[in-house]
Parts: structure tokens; sequence; C-alpha cells
């Protein structure tokens, strides 16, 4: 497919990846996070880790939407399902997503509750103009990608005159996240999570543009490069965020120069701009509550602000003890340090939010990297000492 | 969630609407969120919604830089030694 094959070409990833190696300090230790779930998710499926030398490491950051948020909310919109008796309609992978006592809108569902899966928010609205008797509610998340659409949806809706359809707003921002990530104690004080460079979001980067991202090449002195999903726009941004480090030099780079530029997507900007406001603070699954992180729909469209229209019963939410999420989401650990990876925890019966979407750093693991980890267990001299025996 | 792609805009419609060519599947999408997209414009399609559109200048420099950044180097210190 076009702008698809032509950045898969496996021959320029080992000529990519030879130029890291060949870069790369001898005694230098190069730890680059990767923000973005589908940078993870790319990481993984193409082997990416296979390819780099040792001394380039990967971490994985809080970059997927769908496993930073928090309990409670999953909690809230479980509740406007089966107490509210609204027709819930939100993206595939919010479905499974456990929120307390295990119950997810998948359950939810079986138990009689309307809980429909949609593929944009124009169906969700199409499901309001089908059904004008019942309440429908959309459970909106996702950082500035997902947020303009969702924007366009509450105007339609005013526009149309449409009165049954309202919004339960999760979205969330990416870069004060980068913000917490680099103010944690872990990063400022422990040093137990040492970040050399960032690999900037691609499809965020869209619509935001590679402006805000100058704020922490200054502030903190982090080199960024923006990068496409396809498995050569990683290994070039790796490739330039090596330079980067090699030179002293901490900028921002766009590697995805074919869609995202300085200012980004303006018409996108201006209709979230028209239709949200910036939360006080925003809690995030692993970061707790990061102060201006988070959006609510303006006053303007109360109307259709689920939170106003609906009166939901805030409790607090227990997480499983046992879950790694929250360290695995900071990059503090990985999922082969959590207890119920590969066991407890799979795809199939998801505990934490990090295997339930395939962008959390465990699920990618899971389908990707697990027999990785077997090989490495299995030495050469482990495996012949066991064909010995 | 994040995992948008690239489609090519096979013709337009009303209401902002595009139908685009997903791998050989056709869909009608929204481009309300682009501004001046033609036909045989390529765009990230995200949950029903073109993002933005992919500069096809743009990505044969990219592509161009992962095949002959060498060779793109030698060139251009060539060029500077003739001048």
């Amino acid at each position: 497919m076009k702008y698809v094959d032509e950045f898969r070409d496996g021959q320029l990833a080992q000529e990519l990846a030879q130029k890291i190696k060949r870069e790369v300090q001898p005694g230098r230790q190069y730890h680059l996070m990767e923000f973005c779930g589908g940078h993870t998710h790319a990481i993984f499926r193409y082997g990416i880790p296979d390819l780099l030398p040792p001394e380039v490491k990967m971490i994985h950051g809080p970059g997927c939407p769908v496993c930073v948020l928090p309990i409670v909310r999953i909690d809230s919109a479980i509740e406007l399902a089966m107490d509210h008796g609204v027709i819930l309609c939100t993206y595939g992978d919010m479905m499974r997503v456990p929120g307390s006592r295990k119950m997810s809108l998948l359950k939810a569902k079986a138990e009689g509750a309307d809980v429909r899966m949609v593929y944009s928010t124009l169906d969700a609205l199409a499901l309001a103009r089908q059904n004008p008797e019942r309440e429908v509610v959309f459970f909106a998340i996702g950082f500035e990608t997902t947020t303009p659409p969702t924007a366009m949806a509450i105007q339609q809706a005013e526009r149309l005159g449409i009165k049954n359809f309202s919004v339960f707003c999760n979205h969330v921002l990416t870069p004060s996240a980068i913000s917490t990530i680099l103010e944690s104690p872990e990063v400022r004080e422990l040093g137990t999570l040492p970040l050399d460079g960032f690999v900037g979001p691609a499809h965020v980067s869209t619509v935001i543009g590679s402006q805000p991202y100058e704020y922490f090449a200054e502030e903190y002195q982090s080199p960024v490069v923006i990068a496409g999903f396809e498995p050569l726009d990683v290994l070039q941004a790796i490739l330039m965020l090596v330079r980067q480090i090699n030179e002293g030099r901490a900028e921002v780079e766009n590697e995805f120069t074919r869609a995202v530029s300085r200012d980004g997507n303006l018409k996108a900007k201006r209709i979230v701009a028209d239709t949200f406001e910036m939360r006080r603070e925003f809690e995030w699954r692993g970061l707790g509550m990061v102060p201006y992180s988070g959006l609510k729909i303006k006053a303007r469209f109360a109307a259709f602000d689920a939170e106003k229209r609906f009166t939901l019963k805030r409790r607090s939410a227990r997480e499983n003890k046992a879950c790694e999420c929250p360290a695995i989401l900071r990059g503090v650990k990985t999922p082969r340090d959590c207890k119920l990876f590969g066991t407890v925890c799979t795809p199939e019966n998801p505990i934490g939010s990090c295997m339930v979407s395939s962008e959390g750093a465990c699920a990618a693991h899971y389908s990707y990297g697990r027999y990785r980890d077997h090989l490495a267990a299995d030495t050469p001299s482990n495996l012949i000492q066991k064909s010995e025996a | 969630m994040c995992l948008a792609i690239p489609v090519r805009v096979e013709a337009l419609q009303e209401d902002e609407m595009a139908l685009v060519d997903i791998g050989g599947i056709r869909k009608s999408v929204s481009i309300a969120l682009v501004e001046d997209v033609a036909v045989g414009d390529y765009v990230i399609l995200h949950v029903g919604y073109a993002l933005n559109k992919i500069d096809p200048e743009e990505a044969e420099r990219t592509l161009a830089l992962f095949a002959e950044m060498g060779e793109l180097e030698q060139i251009a210190s060539e060029a500077a030694a003739q001048l």
C-alpha cells in the first residue's frame, strides 16, 4: 500500500540498524522513551529491539490512552450503561478494560446493558438519530488525535439539533504527560529512570505540530525526534536521537515531515479550542493527578456533557495490588517485572489495562516479545546442558 | 487506538465526506478536519476522520534519506567543493 510498504523495507531496516551500531559510542548508554503506544506496538511487531545494539534501550512511556485511564472513570462509564439505561458507545479497545471488581463494559453488556462498539464518533451520532427515544452517550477517550473527532461530533449534534446525544469526556494531553515524566522523582531525584531522549508521537503531532515539544528540548535539555509509525521511521528517529546525544544537542527534530508541520493542523486545533477547555487536573493511571492534563466540554456545550447531564456516583476505585501497570506506564518497570504477566494476565483475560490495548506495553510484549525472553533465558550453554541431560 | 493509516481519496462527497480506498476496500470518511482535500490526495485516517494530508514530496524526501544518506552527504560535499 502506498506510503506504508515503502516504509517497511527489510533491507533498508538492516542498513539503518548498521548505521545506528556504527554511530553508538562505546561505553555510552542511550535510554530512549517512545511516548506513543503506536510506537510501542511497531517496535515489538517489527522486532526492532533485535536490530539495536545493546547500548540503545527503548523505554515504553505512558502513550496509550486506554492504559492511562484510571479505573474510576471506567466505573463511571459502566455506571452510565447499567444504572442510567443509556446506549453507551465507545471505541473497541475500551470494551474489555477491567474496572473495579473485574467488571468491564463487555460484562455489563452481557448482563443486559446497552453497550455498543463504534468505529467513529459519526457512528455514535447516527445511533442517536436512529434512537430518538433513548439517551446515547459516547465514552470519549484518547490523546490529541481522537479529540478533534469528538469535538466535531459535539458541534454537529448542536448544529443538527440532536437532543439525546452527550459525551463522557476523558480526553488527555500529551505535553503535560511528558512534563510529568520529566518532573517525576524517578527521573529527577532517584535517577532510577535515565532518559536521554524521546521519540515523539506521530499522529498526535499531525494535529498539534512539533512546536509544543520545543519547551522540553529547551527546559529539560532533552532531545525529541517526532517519528512516523512504520519501522523505518522508528529506526531513523533512533539514529537521529543517537546523533543528537553524541553531539550534545537537545533539539526538536521531525522525521515525520510528510504529515507533521511545526504548527500542526490549525483547523483541527481551532475546533478543539472552540469545544473544550482544560480541566484543572485529571487523574492518570500510573501518574496520579496531573495538573492541566485533561479536557472538559465548555459550558456553552453543557447540554452535550454527560457529566452534567447525569449524576454519577464517585466511588474510590481499587486497583489490583499485584498489577504493575502504574510502574510500567512510568517506564520504571517492564512487563517482565510483573508477577501476573503471561500467567494470570493475558490478552484473553487482562487484569491490567496495559494488557488490554494492543498498544499497551504488556500486550505488545506478550504478542511479539515473550518468545525472545525464552530464547534469552535459554542461552546456548543452557541448551547444551539440557540436551545432555 | 492510535493506529491510523494512509488512505487515498477517490471521490468527494456531500457534508465534508469523502470516499477513500483502504487497501482495496472503499469507505466513506469525514474530511471536515482538513482544508482543501482533493481527489488523489493521501490523508492519514483515524477513527473515521482524515487528520492531515500526506505531503508526497516530503514522503519521497524521507525515503531518499533512508536509502541514500551516505551518498547524499557525499554529493553535498562534492557540490560544496566545486563552489
